[in-house]
């Protein structure tokens, strides 16, 4: 269980909510209400006041480098620092599984990563996020760059990480998205309002 | 050792070359004519200033008066390598950073090589002291500034790639890597040039110096044989204490990356 208490980011208001396992949580907002800065503060890649627990463990009873292989933020747009995208996944990975569920060639592996397109580097940057099995995926934007057919099968892998017992929270712009994904939606209040806690309907 | 004292009138004799250049730049307007006139004046100056500072210490038999130029030199030299630098720590930390890593590097290895290789009596000497570490601190001066400067550039530029390493998990040593690779490399080619040309395209100043002043040549290459070792290893200890330093300024204890600790370039 991921449990988010009085989590306050930079100014904006404390927020509190849990994610079960098995379940995803949609983070909703205008622009600028926080939602990044929300998952950044969770995963501890930015300083924040109030706490979060993953089972039981607060962020600060953890050195930070395995709060962060628990608890996993995935950009929405993956930076990377090697030549080719496989000096990116830890040598235990099973890309042969996972690069072609979501529905890329292997070989796009081991290309330079500049000929690769923004879409084919997001799909990569969320196989990257997951490839090592942490309990909680923090995915923003997964599907952004991505058209309906590869949305379909991004989505297709996040539904698996949920089925596998990981936590989820999803930041996305895409109401259809929530509504296919999401068993909990939290709203980031613009100013001056509360943050709005509700389940996702059926 | 004996050698040719030089009088005023040879100094006045050296500076016609200046002059020189002045009516030159007069002649074609370069505009350079003062510059050139207060350049020289000041470099005049100073060394003239230096060379009664340090008869007055060579004079004293106290170890505290070199103790009192060693910290004066590290404080300047520290101060110079802030200023050096496009983005700094903010606060403290900069000159905290600079005056520690000039202060143990610089004083170690001028301690080693004074005291071990050397030897003189009494081991404080400033004689030797003052000139070996004017020498170190000068080259590790210009290690560590371009280390750090390496440092916090990439860091800036490479912030994305850093913080995805840091949010897979990375220690901020691993997140670091390639970037202090990369400092460390642009900090120490340098060293490496200088000391194999050597000799051969360039006569280092100090040799040439005791040559001047009348020493063997072979002792005075001994000699510098022996500072080109402790210099280089100075710089590149220095360089590796201060980006190794700079990246745990760069980050905090929970391995995050802090680039708010940097100022903006000026």
């Amino acid at each position: 269980m991921l449990r988010v208490d009085y989590l306050s980011v930079g100014g904006l208001p404390p927020v509190s909510f849990v994610v079960a396992p098995q379940e995803c949580l949609a983070v909703e907002g205008p622009s600028g209400s926080g939602k990044t800065r929300l998952l950044r503060a969770v995963a501890d890649l930015d300083a924040a006041d109030g706490f979060v627990y993953l089972e039981g463990a607060e962020r600060r009873e953890v050195p930070g480098p395995e709060w962060r292989r628990r608890v996993r933020y995935a950009a929405a747009e993956p930076a990377w620092w090697g030549a080719n995208a496989r000096e990116h996944f830890p040598a235990a990975a099973k890309l042969d599984r996972l690069i072609p569920a979501i529905g890329l060639e292997p070989k796009l592996l081991d290309r330079p990563l500049s000929e690769l397109s923004t879409g084919e580097r997001q799909r990569l940057g969320l196989v990257r996020a997951l490839a090592d099995e942490p309990r909680v995926l923090l995915l923003d934007e997964p599907t952004a760059a991505l058209d309906a057919e590869a949305t379909a099968l991004a989505e297709e892998l996040i539904r698996f990480q949920i089925l596998a017992g990981r936590m989820v929270v999803l930041v996305s712009h895409n109401p259809q998205q929530i509504a296919r994904l999401a068993h909990t939606r939290l709203v980031l209040p613009g100013q001056g309002q509360a943050a709005i806690l509700a389940r996702v309907a059926a | 050792m004996n050698y040719m004292e030089l009088s005023a009138t040879d100094l006045a004799l050296a500076s016609l070359l200046l002059v020189v250049n002045g009516a030159i730049s007069l002649a074609f307007r370069l505009g350079l004519a003062v510059s050139f006139a207060v350049a020289a004046l000041r470099m005049g100056v100073q060394l003239a200033a230096v060379g009664f500072v340090l008869n007055f210490i060579f004079a004293q038999t106290s170890p505290l008066w070199t103790l009192l130029i060693v910290l004066v030199m590290v404080l300047v030299a520290g101060y110079e390598l802030v200023q050096r630098q496009e983005r700094r720590f903010r606060g403290w930390l900069a000159y905290g950073l600079g005056n520690a890593t000039l202060l143990l590097v610089g004083g170690l290895a001028t301690l080693y090589a004074v005291v071990l290789v050397v030897h003189p009596s009494p081991w404080y000497a400033p004689r030797y002291i003052v000139p070996i570490l004017g020498m170190v601190l000068g080259n590790t001066l210009t290690s560590c500034s371009l280390a750090l400067q390496t440092l916090t550039e990439s860091a800036v530029r490479e912030r994305p790639a850093i913080e995805a390493r840091i949010a897979l998990g990375a220690t901020r040593i691993e997140a670091f890597a390639a970037v202090l690779r990369r400092a460390l490399n642009t900090a120490i080619t340098p060293l490496l040039n200088v000391m194999s040309v050597a000799g051969i395209v360039s006569l280092p100043g100090m040799m040439t110096g005791q040559i001047l002043a009348g020493a063997d040549p072979a002792e005075a290459a001994k000699y510098q044989i022996m500072i080109m070792f402790v210099l280089t290893g100075a710089s590149g200890l220095g360089a590796f204490a201060a980006a190794f330093a700079g990246v745990f300024l760069l980050t905090d204890t929970r391995h995050r990356l802090r680039l708010d600790r940097l100022t903006k370039p000026a």
